[in-house]
């Protein structure tokens, strides 16, 4: 099978989530009742908004992630041909982690490592 | 020599020239579709009844309980009674919520669990989508995953579950990048993206055993990644239940919560799938290379067995985790990765190249 196999899991992966949930919501009894859909906390009522600004610490980690993965990606070509070309692709990639590492020591040091 | 008989391309091939003689093109090409939609929609509905009766009954094993055992014989009906409870409670969706995203997300997060299925091989020649690029399809696609469970803790309009997402989220991400670096090492290995490449290059011995010491801690950082990448205890700040309540799925219940509940089941499938078919070959028999008639008597076991043996063993292992190791707490779930998973990984990945570029492996 080619490329259609994508197409075709992603709509039995739909077919079925959405099919249970409509099944469900077919054969389920429902009632309405006003404290029903508050939010799930405590008993006690939310205090202010739920959409707020939010601490800067799990930023920080999606940011050096994205530059971490980047790398990471171009590193998969590099793979796939390492055991051809020999001596040269160790040599390269040993370049290509010390400036990597360069990097990660450097948010190391900045603390961007550091939770909170 | 690898027996013949096991090979699922001449079944497949005698199904495809038995439906060209009967149709036209595009009616094969459907009808092989509805085969094989059928085919994977059964076999996920099969696979989460057995993972969640079998987490059940580990859990209850490790504990010295009995687990379920009143529901059928030692209780294996147990998954379907609780699919009807289940299907039977009322689906809320709470006043603030972002409705469209929050009935959006599970759909998204088990159709990501589907298309992440298309290039294992359950057996030889038994694969959906043999893609010359499966590992990265594979990483690709399951980090999609990450976005539903933001979804889903967004949307909830609840402090609880954006927390779970938010740690979730820094939490998948982070252990995506040993994860990467431990496959990378087999593909240097195997000097290719292709499963059945790989698969095929470990006929004389699996990656496990011919790579060395590196070849074992890249496995023993798979595990350790994969762990927390699907999020299971000890790694499941997502939703820690003494402090979050349940994370990014408080709000949802019923079968939406089924949705969420499976595609978590199903990810620890994939997850050892792939460290199955990376490190312990697969479908492949256990060969020793030179020993040919150990090799051929290995080859009467089919490979389907094989290869759900070794992933069976694998999600045995990470349930058993979870019985054994206290949750870790979120700064020193990401002081494990960056300080210490992601730098050893990396210069393992060093290591396994000078072996595979020396010849060194067996």
């Amino acid at each position: 099978m080619g490329s259609g196999a994508l197409i075709l899991l992603l709509i039995c992966g739909v077919l079925f989530s959405a099919g249970g949930i409509l099944v469900s919501k077919a054969v389920a009894r429902t009632s309405k009742n006003a404290q029903k859909g508050q939010p799930y906390e405590c008993g006690v009522p939310t205090e202010g908004n739920t959409w707020i600004q939010f601490n800067v610490g799990y930023y920080l980690f999606a940011l050096i992630f994205l530059v971490f993965d980047v790398e990471l990606v171009f590193m998969y070509p590099w793979a796939v041909a390492a055991k051809a070309t020999g001596i040269f692709a160790l040599i390269e990639i040993i370049i290509f982690m010390f400036i990597l590492f360069l990097g990660l020591l450097y948010a190391w040091k900045k603390g961007a490592l550091k939770w909170m | 020599m690898l027996l013949t008989i096991y090979d699922f391309t001449r079944l497949t091939t005698a199904i495809h020239t038995w439906l060209t003689s009967k149709m036209g093109d595009t009616l094969v090409m459907l009808s092989e579709m509805v085969m094989v939609g059928l085919c994977t929609l059964t076999f996920f509905v099969v696979l989460c009844l057995i993972l969640v009766y079998m987490e059940r009954k580990v859990s209850a094993f490790m504990q010295i309980r009995m687990g379920p055992n009143r529901v059928g014989p030692w209780g294996t009906v147990q998954a379907i009674a609780d699919t009807v409870k289940l299907l039977l409670k009322e689906g809320l969706t709470p006043d603030g919520a972002d409705k469209l995203l929050f009935n959006f997300a599970p759909i998204l997060v088990v159709a990501i669990c589907f298309a992440a299925m298309a290039p294992i091989a359950f057996g030889k020649g038994l694969a959906i989508w043999d893609i010359n690029i499966g590992v990265l399809y594979i990483s690709a696609i399951s980090s999609v995953g990450v976005i539903g469970i933001l979804m889903a803790g967004w949307s909830s309009n609840n402090k609880y579950s954006l927390l779970g997402a938010m740690r979730s989220g820094a939490q998948i991400v982070s252990y995506e990048l040993s994860i990467g670096m431990a496959v990378l090492s087999i593909v240097v290995l195997s000097g290719s993206l292709k499963l059945s490449d790989i698969i095929m290059a470990q006929e004389s011995g699996w990656w496990i055993f011919r790579g060395h010491i590196p070849a074992i801690i890249a496995f023993i950082i798979f595990i350790i990644a994969s762990t927390a990448e699907i999020n299971r205890a000890p790694f499941d700040m997502a939703e820690a239940e003494s402090e979050l309540t349940a994370g990014f799925h408080a709000e949802y219940s019923g079968m939406k919560f089924a949705m969420f509940f499976l595609a978590e089941y199903v990810n620890m499938f994939i997850v050892c799938a792939i460290g199955a078919t990376l490190f312990f070959g697969g479908w492949m028999p256990f060969h020793i290379g030179g020993l040919v008639a150990f090799n051929n008597v290995m080859d009467f076991i089919p490979s389907p067995i094989w290869f759900f043996g070794k992933t069976f063993g694998l999600i045995f292992l990470i349930m058993w985790f979870r019985w054994t190791f206290p949750r870790l707490r979120i700064d020193q779930l990401l002081t494990l990765e960056w300080k210490f998973l992601l730098p050893i990984s990396m210069i393992n990945l060093l290591l396994v190249t000078l072996i595979a570029i020396m010849g060194w492996y067996f």
